[in-house]
């Protein structure tokens, strides 16, 4: 059917709703990133075959949706009305739940989720301090609803925003956005009513309203999970955004390495231009919009504004010279209004919730909930979407449940190449646009890389370091060359070649690449080395002067030894050394002659009795 | 224009709005260093050098600022000489030597390197930066060898490419520090729609682009005594070559040139504005042999197009094929003084042509590959030995240890040297099509062509795309056909109005006869002319050139004794036998990505 007014959306929403009342059970298998490599169509197949074979169709529900959260214990699947959450549901598991819960009303503990804090299975999702902990704004239909039914989300009250916003005028619209508090998501924190503002104002036969999904930050997934599971509200906040400022045409600019999300917001789009949801006079409104999705070709630097502009033009990704910026002469050199993806996911609900009420999540100038992409040594990797003001001690320890293998936590990476490392005393530290800058780190888009004791923080820096000199555009010189030259450095220290001199090199070039480069990408891509460089100088020092790396990472440093008292002369180290370094006697201790030894660890991935060590 | 009022290092300045910091800076004498910007043809804001502090209503901007991209605004207050500023930019400097190969020495644009100026400039004594540089092969055409070892990623030639001509074959490649400038797939520049135009060499900073050497198989050819070799000069190297010696732009330095071409040990000196008149008696009996065939109802092309710019020729065969007919078949000016130097003249100096060497100088760098195109000779002997580029007659005359301002003037060697001012403003956009309007208006009337002072206007002007109109009225009895008809001419330089005029063909426009020059204001600021501002260069050039066609008492081509003999003596009539057979040649359709190259 095509939607002609607000009338439609309730009719659909009335029946959705009723339709689903018809159900004693509802099957939520996570059809998320996470979930998807964890062979979840093979769950969600097997589900729906079962229930049919044992007569269930009836009576059982069984919807695909978009990421849950727990990406790490994939594929997850939430059983309703109980919501009890499984984890970890391969087909066989998900027999046994069939069985016994559906059919036998028996909730299997061990298949639910593990607490690793509390040391035990807490099946009700509604317990689980991963979940109860969060407020959710931008995900709050993600992972809830099948992602690729416009009816499922005009019944959790999609579109009913957008017909709101076409009752206000631009001003009230902006003024509402404004008055919300509701910051840039992308990294940055420009406050979004003021950017739309400007968007309005500029004078232009034609404006573009461009969303920004080429999440690139090394770890970050929270744009493509939010696209992935709820591609409708995009949609809807970026049309709400295009009334506002005045644009007809939308353009939506992903990575080509999101191929689901590509694919299923492609179908999204279609699904909405079917129902009139895109297209000429929605909802009656008079209002034309529609909106392409065009595919990055991989460059990092696209995810820069102009850069990005570019890119959707047709041209080499690099950066343009701001002033002017994209507001005033932007996409094809039209006014153009550039937000994050998650930006546009809280739009939706402060136009139907007001400003207040958005508002009165965060703290100071940081207002609403922003969504983290946990990563690295944390036990709960996944998406996390909390109130701003949170400590990261509660994010990681709580919400994230902890480091992984019993580690000490070393520091944490928020914003990517961009952003820089928090470290233990500050862990009680709120987490907001200005508590975060204020520590030399940002908010980044919420990739929070999370790292562990055996962690070299040396290695770390040389990591993003790599990253930027492979994403460098290369248009501008201290990018292009001073990060190489930084590269090098890095490289050197870690392989136990540096100098105390390179440190002061390494801070030199950092001041003139965030003084003198063209782009934020080129501007911060020192801050990973000077953050590392101010909470782990003793780390540098140690590679440099001690030629030994503490968390025993690098390999060019890294020493191995055979412990006699448990090496049982297997032989097998020796016989799979590359370079014939290791002697010994069958059923007698082994000996790595550290003069040959190229460090490849063929002895320890061997040793079957852990008696290899690395020092 | 509104003024604002800024202040630049304290002191206060007022300049028009709209100009940016470097602009108003270089107006004020106050020194930026600058790598990647290049006026009228690059801003691009990529080398990092230029970098000051700047002051926005009271607020100072947290980072420092690329001065050639920043425009002034009202209260701006700019640091061009801190500290902070020094550091930043030395920096970025030592950045760019760093990955500079270290071989200044073996370098051909050794003292006239801008990279190594601002060294000098900003004081750089040693390398603190060590770390990987780039090792690339060169990419050698007939015309061009590009050293991307030496590339410093400015982009000027990028920007000439893309946005000034619009060919769009040279283009940034890879990322990061494996950012390379070069063709698509990094095919070389040869097997690529390349015009070979030069403007790319032109403008580059460093010895990365630079015409392929034809020094040293010229010097060979002087020192073999089996060779007679010859130089023949174009019209547009005279007001250029004087610069590289210090003289102004424009300085008409044709003794001179002549003088030092003979210290070189040249046999004879001649002047190819010989071959341009001869050009125009080809090329208008051409063209009204065309227009009789139209007007009387038989079969022609029309309209004419010439046919002197070896680059906008590749361009046609590249973007045009199907507008080759229109071309007109006359060769090069010194392609066609090739052919009748390798013949008439070899005859007359009773030598085997194949034992005369000739030699072009020229502001040109497509000429390279035009003396190689497989129909450019006569039996087997190549109509043109090798191309000089007005930039390497200059090194030679160096290498020489030759005085060039303090030489005597000499004259063009008789024969070949003698020419009307017709011809000289064959070096200047315009200047075919007015040179070929004077012969023709006087051939078909019987008088001189009624404009100020011969000139045609506004076709010499800088403009991309000029037109004109011509009326034909009471003309001679055999030109009854042409009575009472207004020829449209169009002249165009630069490939972006080439192909508007081009676009303008297809859709009909009735045009009779158009000019293409393929480099943006003909040859006097072609791509292998002195570099420099392009604007100011032009502008002083072209008045040299005025200035000698001016000072002629010949100005139209058919009035040239020489010519006439020539004809008299050898070639019988223009457009006759022997000069199709000669003077004429015909062309290749390539198409854009060379595959129509090998098919019918």
């Amino acid at each position: 059917m095509r939607i002609k007014n607000v009338n439609d959306l309730k009719l659909i929403a009335d029946q959705y709703n009723a339709e689903l009342k018809k159900y004693e059970h509802t099957i939520y298998v996570c059809g998320g990133g996470g979930c998807i490599s964890s062979k979840c169509q093979d769950t969600k197949n097997f589900v729906d075959s079962y229930i049919k074979e044992q007569g269930l169709s009836d009576k059982v529900n069984v919807i695909f949706t978009g990421c849950m959260g727990t990406c790490a214990m994939g594929p997850v699947v939430l059983v309703e009305p109980e919501r009890i959450y499984y984890v970890h549901v391969t087909p066989e598991r998900a027999k046994d739940i069939i069985d016994r819960q559906i059919i036998g009303g028996e909730v299997i503990e061990e298949y639910t989720f593990f607490d690793a804090n509390l040391n035990k299975h807490i099946p009700c999702i509604d317990d689980i301090p991963f979940f109860a902990e969060q407020v959710q704004i931008v995900l709050n239909k993600c992972g809830k609803i099948p992602f690729d039914s416009i009816e499922a989300y005009i019944a959790k009250g999609g579109f009913t925003a957008v017909a709101k916003a076409f009752g206000m005028t631009q001003q009230q619209i902006i003024d509402e956005v404004t008055a919300s508090g509701l910051r840039g998501r992308g990294g940055a924190g420009f406050p979004t009513g003021i950017k739309w503002s400007a968007g309005m104002k500029a004078q232009g036969d034609r404006k573009c309203i461009v969303c920004n999904a080429d999440e690139g930050d090394p770890g970050a997934f929270m744009d493509r999970s939010a696209i992935e599971g709820d591609p409708f509200c995009l949609i809807e906040g970026m049309m709400i955004g295009g009334f506002a400022i005045g644009a007809n045409n939308g353009y939506v600019y992903c990575r080509a390495e999101y191929p689901v999300a590509v694919e299923r917001f492609n179908k999204a789009l279609d699904i909405a231009r079917e129902w009139g949801m895109l297209g000429e006079n929605i909802l009656g409104s008079g209002f034309n919009f529609d909106i392409e999705l065009r595919i990055g070709a991989g460059a990092f630097v696209c995810g820069e504004e102009t850069a990005l502009m570019n890119s959707i033009q047709g041209e080499r990704g690099e950066p343009r010279q701001k002033p002017p910026f994209p507001f005033e002469s932007g996409l094809f050199g039209c006014p153009t209004i550039i937000n994050n993806v998650e930006t546009y996911y809280n739009i939706a609900e402060i136009i139907n919730r007001g400003a207040d009420w958005f508002a009165q999540y965060g703290v100071g100038k940081s207002k609403g909930t922003k969504v983290f992409a946990l990563a690295g040594d944390v036990i709960n990797t996944g998406i996390v979407e909390v109130p701003m003001g949170m400590s990261l001690r509660k994010l990681i320890f709580e919400i994230g449940g902890g480091i992984t293998d019993g580690m000490k936590f070393k520091a944490a990476q928020m914003g990517g190449p961009s952003g820089g490392c928090i470290t233990e005393k500050n862990l009680d530290t709120s987490v907001d646009y200005e508590s975060l800058t204020a520590l030399g780190a940002i908010m980044g888009s919420g990739g929070l890389i999370v790292m562990g004791e055996n962690t070299c923080m040396v290695d770390t820096a040389r990591f993003f370091m790599q990253f930027i000199q492979d994403e460098s555009c290369g248009k501008c010189t201290p990018c292009r060359i001073g990060t190489k030259r930084m590269l090098e450095i890095l490289e050197r220290i870690t392989q136990g070649k540096g100098t105390l001199e390179d440190l002061d090199t390494l801070e030199e070039l950092s001041y003139t690449i965030k003084d003198t480069a063209m782009c934020g990408l080129g501007q911060t891509a020192p801050n990973p080395v000077l953050s590392t460089l101010a909470n782990f100088r003793d780390e540098y020092e140690a590679h440099i002067v001690g030629k030994t790396c503490p968390a025993h990472i690098c390999s060019a440093l890294a020493k191995y030894y055979i412990d006699p008292e448990k090496c049982k002369g297997c032989t097998l180290c020796a016989r799979n050394c590359p370079v014939q370094c290791i002697s010994g006697k069958v059923k007698e201790p082994h000996v790595i002659d550290q003069n040959k030894c190229i460090k490849c660890g063929a002895c320890m991935t061997n040793c079957k009795f852990g008696a290899v060590i690395k020092k | 224009m509104s003024k604002v009022n800024i202040t630049i290092n304290g002191k206060p300045y007022e300049a028009e709005a709209g100009k940016t910091i470097l602009e108003v800076a270089r107006e004020n004498n106050i020194y930026i260093p600058t790598l990647c910007y290049l006026e009228g043809v690059n801003q691009y804001g990529g080398c990092r050098l230029c970098m000051v502090e700047v002051e926005t209503n009271g607020r100072p901007m947290r980072n420092l600022q690329a001065a050639c991209m920043i425009k002034i605004s009202d209260g701006m207050s700019i640091k061009t000489n801190t500290e902070r500023v020094r550091k930043a930019r030395k920096v970025n400097l030592e950045l760019l030597l760093s990955c500079h190969p270290k071989d200044c020495l073996n370098c051909n644009r050794s003292l006239d390197c801008e990279l190594q100026t601002l060294a000098r400039r900003m004081n750089i004594t040693e390398r603190r930066f060590e770390g990987e540089s780039k090792d690339i092969p060169l990419d050698i055409s007939a015309v061009m060898t590009r050293d991307m070892s030496k590339c410093v990623n400015c982009r000027r030639c990028v920007a000439m490419c893309n946005n000034i001509q619009k060919i769009g074959v040279l283009n940034a490649q890879k990322r990061g520090f494996k950012t390379i400038i070069q063709p698509s797939f990094g095919k070389h520049i040869a097997d690529t729609d390349c015009t070979n135009c030069g403007q790319c060499i032109s403008v580059c900073p460093v010895g990365a682009l630079r015409e392929t050497d034809a020094i040293a198989p010229v010097i060979a050819a002087i020192e073999d005594p089996k060779k007679y070799v010859i130089a023949q000069i174009a019209p547009a190297v005279r007001v250029g070559i004087g610069e590289p010696f210090g003289m102004p732009s424009g300085t008409v330095a044709t003794g001179k040139m002549v003088a030092a071409l003979r210290q070189l040990n040249f046999d004879e000196v001649f002047d190819v504005n010989f071959g341009a008149d001869l050009t125009i008696m080809e090329e208008g009996t051409e063209f009204l042999q065309r227009a009789k065939a139209a007007l009387t109802g038989g079969e022609a092309v029309l309209p004419m197009m010439t046919s002197c710019s070896p680059g906008w020729i590749k361009f046609i065969e590249h973007r045009y094929p199907e507008l080759l007919p229109n071309l007109s078949s006359c060769k090069s000016p010194h392609m066609m003084q090739g052919a009748v130097t390798k013949t008439y003249y070899a005859e007359k100096l009773g030598k085997d042509p194949k034992d005369i060497y000739l030699v072009s100088i020229m502001p040109c760098t497509a000429k390279k590959f035009e003396i190689i195109r497989p129909e450019m000779n006569e039996n087997g002997v190549r109509d043109v030995d090798a191309v000089l580029t007005t930039r390497e007659l200059a090194n030679m005359i160096k290498q020489a240890g030759i005085d060039f301002v303090n030489l005597p003037d000499e004259d063009f060697d008789p024969v070949m040297g003698l020419s009307t001012g017709a011809a000289d403003i064959f070096g200047v956009t315009g200047g075919v099509m007015e040179a070929a309007l004077r012969t023709v208006y006087e051939l078909v009337t019987g008088r001189e062509i009624p404009s100020d002072n011969l000139h045609v206007h506004p076709l010499g002007d800088s403009d991309q795309i000029k037109v004109a109109s011509l009326t034909f009225e009471n003309v001679l009895p055999e030109y009854k056909f042409l009575e009472g008809f207004t020829a449209r001419v169009a002249v165009t330089s630069g490939f972006d109005g080439a192909a508007q005029v081009m676009e303008m063909v297809k859709a009909g426009e009735n045009f009779q006869f158009i000019e293409v020059m393929g480099c943006p204001g003909g040859c006097i600021v072609g791509g292998g002319q002195p570099r420099g501002v392009r604007s100011e260069k032009w502008a002083a050039r072209k008045a040299g050139i005025y200035s000698i066609d001016e000072g002629k008492k010949l100005r139209k081509s058919h009035e040239n004794p020489d010519i006439i003999k020539l004809y008299k003596e050898f070639l019988g009539e223009p457009c006759g036998h022997k000069s199709h057979e000669l003077l004429h040649t015909h062309y290749t359709a390539r198409g854009k990505y060379n595959e129509l190259i090998g098919k019918k």
